[in-house]
């Protein structure tokens, strides 16, 4: 009995001339209620531009700490027993290796002359017997080096007969970054929760439009509206919530960016530097703005699909 | 198959109210009209909710345009629905969309095609004498035209059963009988029309089946007591 209806248009015809409708109706329904879906959109914008500003925070100590990578020298200790001509054979063969840029050589007696001079123990080390220090060889190698190659001279240079450690002096650049990827997952974290609250917000204020347009959702249950029809325009609602956060949340960011450049670019300068701060990388930025669109949309969907169910007409 | 609805011993029971309708059987022949009576709370309402799925009988069967309402599951409401044109009593249009637009929603839940839609709910203001109105916004148009729109809204799909809740309540006396003329207009070509009404006096002098209940029951013939209303009203 609901034979075929000969006007209704083709499915796919159906399907964007439905869709093309609801978004060009509720991008109206935005605009005649701009100040409070702004209001809207800027908390989803905060909140999204939150975890993406703390994204960029991380990336760029990240790329900061990867440009010191080439100030990592490898430190030799010599056995005591090792003379300055031994220690010196050992300099001439590094020199001769491809990927060591410069090596110098710090005898005993200059170890224990500066350790005297900067650590304030001097008084102490003049009570000892002997000189506690080690003849030390640093081998810087040249910039751009992978780092197995650097791992694989310290294992091969640790072998040596003269030699009693050898260290690569990148225990503090290790711990930086572990620091980075716990923050890398901190933001993961939080990016999630903040999500999250995107979805609440988004949910509360489609809630408030359903609760105003719950008259019209009677009526249209009552003339035979299905489910998804009704549920469509809020969707769309959602979506341009999402979008239109996204972009406030882009300004946000690329404003934070704009504003801490110059105060970048001079701390930089104080370290001999010409770092300049990187903005949101493209694709997190699209990822910024499809997490805004899909939460909006999902936010808009929990929250339809409950009250649908439970506004009936009577 | 010639009933488009068919009740057959059915009762509905409210929760702390008690039966509302009771051992009702009655039917409505396709292309029949026929006026549905009896003083609030007699159950006409509920009747028409039970046609249209609002409600679902506490027993018995009812059959609509030869389908068992038992048989439509929940989500296939909104599909049994679109069968039936309803008019009610207080209007029921959508005040922030156009007269054009409350007309078109039907078809648009149908996803009737863009052009299409514009040339069909042309065609069903013109029937109901509303084709300059078509811009308007319902709440500048007297209750009488409302009501109209509301018609216009209920056949622009062209369904074949038209169900109608005290569709002149809310009317004065020459508005009420345009729209009972309508209603006669579009069973002539061949709707199947149902409508539930208090105004007696309106309905005396048309040649339809009166149906009647009285508290929640079917009588055959008319009570004394609707007799004496008819006239007072008349």
């Amino acid at each position: 009995m609901t034979s075929a209806n000969p006007l209704r248009a083709g499915f796919f015809a159906r399907l964007t001339q439905g869709h093309a409708r609801d978004a060009v109706f509720t991008l109206g329904q935005f605009y005649r209620n701009l100040s409070g879906a702004l209001l809207t959109c800027f908390v989803m914008g905060i909140t999204l531009a939150l975890p993406a500003s703390l994204h960029m925070a991380v990336r760029n100590v990240s790329a900061v700490s990867y440009a010191w990578e080439s100030t990592l020298q490898v430190s030799l200790f010599l056995h005591d027993s090792t003379t300055p001509d031994q220690a010196g054979l050992i300099m001439q063969k590094l020199r001769a290796r491809p990927g060591v840029a410069s090596v110098s050589y710090i005898s005993r007696a200059e170890s224990l002359a500066e350790f005297k001079a900067l650590s304030g123990f001097g008084a102490a080390l003049d009570l000892l017997e002997s000189n506690p220090l080690p003849a030390v060889i640093t081998i810087s190698p040249v910039k751009g080096v992978q780092r197995p190659l650097i791992d694989a001279l310290v294992v091969e240079l640790g072998r040596l007969p003269e030699v009693e450690v050898a260290k690569l002096d990148r225990q503090w650049l290790d711990r930086l970054y572990a620091f980075l990827a716990l923050a890398e997952r901190l933001v993961l974290l939080v990016a999630g929760l903040l999500g999250l609250a995107v979805v609440v917000i988004v949910g509360n204020t489609i809630r408030l439009d359903i609760e105003a347009r719950r008259a019209e959702i009677v009526v249209l249950k009552l003339i035979g509206a299905t489910d998804g029809f009704i549920r469509r325009p809020f969707l769309y609602t959602g979506l341009w919530y999402g979008l239109v956060g996204g972009i406030i949340a882009w300004l946000l960011v690329h404003g934070a960016v704009l504003a801490l450049t110059q105060p970048t670019l001079d701390l930089a300068g104080l370290y001999g530097s010409s770092y300049r701060l990187q903005g949101l990388p493209w694709d997190a930025t699209a990822l910024m703005f499809g997490a805004g669109i899909l939460l909006g949309w999902m936010g808009a969907w929990r929250t339809v699909s409950q009250r649908l169910r439970e506004i009936e007409p009577q | 198959m010639a009933d488009i609805i068919h009740f057959h011993r059915v009762s509905h029971r409210y929760e702390g109210v008690g039966d509302v309708l009771s051992d009702v059987t009655l039917t409505l022949a396709k292309g029949e009209m026929a006026f549905l009576t009896g003083n609030s709370g007699a159950g006409k309402s509920t009747l028409l909710k039970l046609i249209a799925l609002l409600e679902r009988p506490t027993r018995g069967q009812i059959m609509v345009n030869g389908q068992n309402t038992s048989s439509v599951k929940s989500r296939q409401i909104p599909l049994f629905r679109q069968q039936i044109g309803v008019v009610f009593q207080n209007f029921n249009l959508l005040y922030d969309r156009s007269v054009y637009d409350n007309v078109a929603i039907p078809l648009v839940i149908r996803g009737i095609s863009h052009g299409d839609i514009g040339r069909r709910v042309r065609a069903a203001l013109d029937a109901v004498g509303l084709l300059g109105k078509e811009k308007a916004a319902p709440i500048t148009l007297s209750g009488g035209e409302q009501q109209r729109v509301g018609i216009a809204r209920a056949i622009v799909a062209k369904p074949q059963l038209l169900l109608a809740d005290e569709p002149t309540g809310n009317l004065d006396p020459d508005m009420a009988r345009e729209v009972m003329e309508l209603f006669r207009r579009f069973n002539e070509v061949g709707v199947s029309v149902l409508v539930a009404t208090h105004a007696l006096g309106l309905i005396k002098k048309l040649p339809y089946r009166v149906i009647h209940l009285d508290k929640g029951q079917l009588t055959t013939r008319q009570s004394p007591e609707l007799m004496e209303r008819t006239i007072d009203l008349g």
